[in-house]
This record gives C-alpha cells, sequence and structure tokens, in this order.
C-alpha cells in the first residue's frame, strides 16, 4: 500500500518533478498535450523515471478513461511516484495556470466594457472556431488513412457529425457505441 | 438537480441577438455536480459534452458566451476545459466556484483513471482495447468537428460580420491543417487580423 501513496521518488527528487511541471505550466498554450513531448524528454531521457512504453501507455489511459485529457499528468507522475507524485505533478501543471486564469477574468470582467476587451474577445471568436473544426479534423485524419478501416470510420465520423447536429442524442451513447465497434474490429 | 425553470421573456419577432435570460447554478453543490456529470462524459475530450450541457441542457451561457469564454481560455496557458471551469466558477460564486467547477471536472475523473493505473495497463495493449480506443477516438473526433460547425451561426451576432468572420476561420483551418503553421502565429496573424476588424466595427457603432 505505501508504495501506492509513495512511491521510489525522494522528496528532493519529488520536489524536482513538481518544479518542472510548474515551470511547463504557462508555456501550455493549446493544452498540456503541446508540453507532452518536453515531459518526454524529461522523465523519460533525462531522469529515467518511466520507460518510453509506460509513458505512452500513460497517454492512452488517460484518453481512454472519462474525463479531460490533462489527467494523462496524474498518472504519469502516479507511474513516477505514486499518489504523492501524481498531486506533485497535478499540483505542478495546475497552479501557475490557473492562478493566471483566475486574475485574467477577473481583470477582463472588470474591464468588459473596455473597447479593447471586447474587441479582443469578440475578433478570436473566428479563429476559436476555425480551430476548433480543424482540430476535429485532424484528429479524424489519422483514422482516414488506414487501408482496412478507411470507409467503416469515414462513415462512422459522418454518422457522429449528423447525429450530434441534429439530434439531443447523448454524446457518453455515441463514444461507448464507437468503442464497441471498435473493440469488435468493425471500424 | 434540475435548473430553476427561469421565466423566458417573450422577444420580439426576428431579433437576431435575443437577450434570453439565461439560468444560473442555485449553489456550489450544483455546480459541483453539474460539472461532475459533465467531466464523466466526457470520453476522449470534454469540450463537446461541455457546449451541450453548458448552453443546450443547463442554459447557462449563450453559444455568443461559450465562443468567447473559449476563445479567452485558448489563449491562456493550461487546458481549454480546466480554464472554462475556472472561467465559469468564477462568474457565479466567485474564487470559491472557480474552485468548486475545478474540483467537480477532476475530482471523479482522477478517481477513476488513478484506480486504473493501480491496478494495470496491461489491458490497454490488447487489440479489442486498441481497437476500442479507435473507434472512441473517431467519435470524438466527430464530435469535436460538430460541435465547432454547430457554433459557427453564432458568428451572425458578431460585430466582425458572418462572412469576415467564416473567412478568418477558413483562414485559420487552412493555416492549422495544410500550412501546418504554430498556433502561435496564427493566433498573432488571424487573430489579430480578427481583433481589428472587431474594433473597427465596434468604434463605428459606438460612435
Amino acid at each position: 500500500m505505501s508504495a501506492l501513496l509513495m512511491g521510489p521518488l525522494s522528496w528532493p527528487e519529488l520536489g524536482a518533478l513538481m518544479l518542472h511541471f510548474l515551470m511547463l505550466s504557462l508555456l501550455s498554450i493549446g493544452g498540456a498535450i503541446t508540453t507532452a513531448p518536453d515531459m518526454h524528454r524529461y522523465l523519460v531521457d533525462e531522469r529515467h523515471w518511466l520507460t518510453d512504453q509506460s509513458f505512452t501507455s500513460s497517454i492512452a489511459l488517460a484518453q481512454a478513461a472519462p474525463g479531460p485529457n490533462i489527467l494523462f499528468v496524474a498518472v504519469l507522475g502516479f507511474n513516477v511516484s505514486g499518489l504523492v507524485g501524481a498531486a506533485a505533478a497535478m499540483l505542478g501543471i495546475l497552479l501557475p495556470s490557473t492562478t493566471l486564469v483566475v486574475a485574467a477574468t477577473r481583470w477582463a470582467r472588470n474591464n468588459r466594457e473596455h473597447l479593447g476587451v471586447r474587441a479582443f474577445t469578440v475578433g478570436m471568436a473566428p479563429l476559436t472556431l476555425g480551430l476548433m473544426i480543424a482540430t476535429g479534423w485532424l484528429l479524424a485524419a489519422p483514422y482516414l488513412v488506414e487501408p482496412g478501416h478507411r470507409w467503416a470510420t469515414l462513415a462512422m465520423i459522418v454518422a457522429t457529425v449528423v447525429l450530434t447536429m441534429r439530434t439531443k442524442i447523448g454524446i457518453v451513447w455515441m463514444v461507448l457505441a464507437g468503442g464497441v465497434l471498435g473493440a469488435f474490429g468493425f471500424v | 438537480m434540475s435548473p430553476p425553470p427561469s421565466p423566458a421573456p417573450v422577444l420580439p419577432d426576428g431579433d437576431p441577438a435575443p437577450a434570453v435570460a439565461l439560468a444560473r447554478p442555485e449553489s456550489l453543490s450544483h455546480l459541483f455536480w453539474a460539472f461532475s456529470r459533465l467531466a464523466l462524459q466526457g470520453f476522449g475530450g470534454v469540450l463537446a459534452v461541455a457546449q451541450r450541457e453548458l448552453v443546450e441542457r443547463l442554459g447557462w451561457m449563450s453559444r455568443e458566451e461559450f465562443v468567447e469564454t473559449l476563445a479567452v481560455a485558448q489563449v491562456l496557458p493550461g487546458p481549454n476545459i480546466v480554464n472554462i471551469s475556472l472561467m465559469i466558477g468564477d462568474r457565479f460564486f466567485g474564487l470559491r466556484g472557480a474552485m468548486v467547477a475545478l474540483l467537480g471536472m477532476m475530482g471523479f475523473p482522477a478517481l477513476i483513471v488513478l484506480t486504473l493505473a493501480a491496478l494495470s495497463t496491461t489491458w490497454l495493449a490488447s487489440a479489442a482495447m486498441t481497437g476500442a480506443l479507435r473507434g472512441m477516438g473517431a467519435v470524438s473526433a466527430g464530435l469535436i468537428l460538430a460541435t465547432g460547425l454547430k457554433l459557427l451561426p453564432s458568428l451572425r451576432t458578431n460585430p466582425v460580420g458572418l462572412w469576415p468572420g467564416l473567412a478568418l476561420a477558413a483562414l485559420v483551418f487552412g493555416a492549422t491543417v495544410w500550412l501546418k503553421l504554430p498556433l502561435f502565429w496564427i493566433v498573432l496573424s488571424v487573430g489579430g487580423l480578427g481583433m481589428t476588424l472587431a474594433l473597427i466595427a465596434l468604434k463605428r457603432s459606438r460612435a
């Protein structure tokens, strides 16, 4: 049990882990996954706290489980050094960005009527939507180049888009259906 | 658990930007459970679920507010969905709200993912699991795509204008998908252009 709580790292090493993630936090513009390559460099290549395989399966696990994908950081920390490691990594990655976001939100709300603030929020809206559609596209693209799966997967993606736009079917049911179809090798 | 029935105001016909009275969370625990419910539905990404729950089911924010919140969330460091939780929680209940919304977003999912990590990860490599992840990933991609498309009409009420807005969105799509430009340069160029157009339009409407 104690290995689950506190893994092999010493307290100074845990401090170093947290410090590294604190630093990455403010660089994680566009999501924490943008800093994953650096996490890999630090945890696998530099410190040898994780194997390459364990790094990859940590990310896969967080993607398979429900909730924000940022939880891959908790899994990385857990695999490095138990629950204390998970807490150190999560606090590190969240604390600086959270502080900044709360401060920036309040400032923006207090200056809501300021011309510059209005221009920023409404002027960025087209970019946000373009980026969202591009993200969906980029996530879909790799599935469509695998020869054996191409058409079935394309049909499923199109069905998802149509069902999401035209009906109120629960999102979780669509994702689970995709998982079941995938597990049985249909898509 | 259901949000209070807010009396819908009668609106003049054809008003392009109806000021619909929005609902709001009744209490901190309402906020917590709403975000927990939202997070637990989010396999492979929470953004599509957030739009469905916060805008369509709970009615805590309009489609336009959601897009504007997301716009700010994505230029700040940190995951978009975490930033959105903080911003919404803070708006309704201040700092406590921000923390409660974050806890709702992360609490149960963290419990689940760490339990799975503690058990074993060898099942992740099985053929069935690889297939399941493929299927879920493809559906998640479709969900993000659909949510983006569904939010496009919100540009109608944007001061930038519908067609210039759509052109900017198309520009971002092309720059990301085909030119593969780094996000930083896209935000600087297209974001800057959008802000300039917005500034001109807002100045004109205020003058």
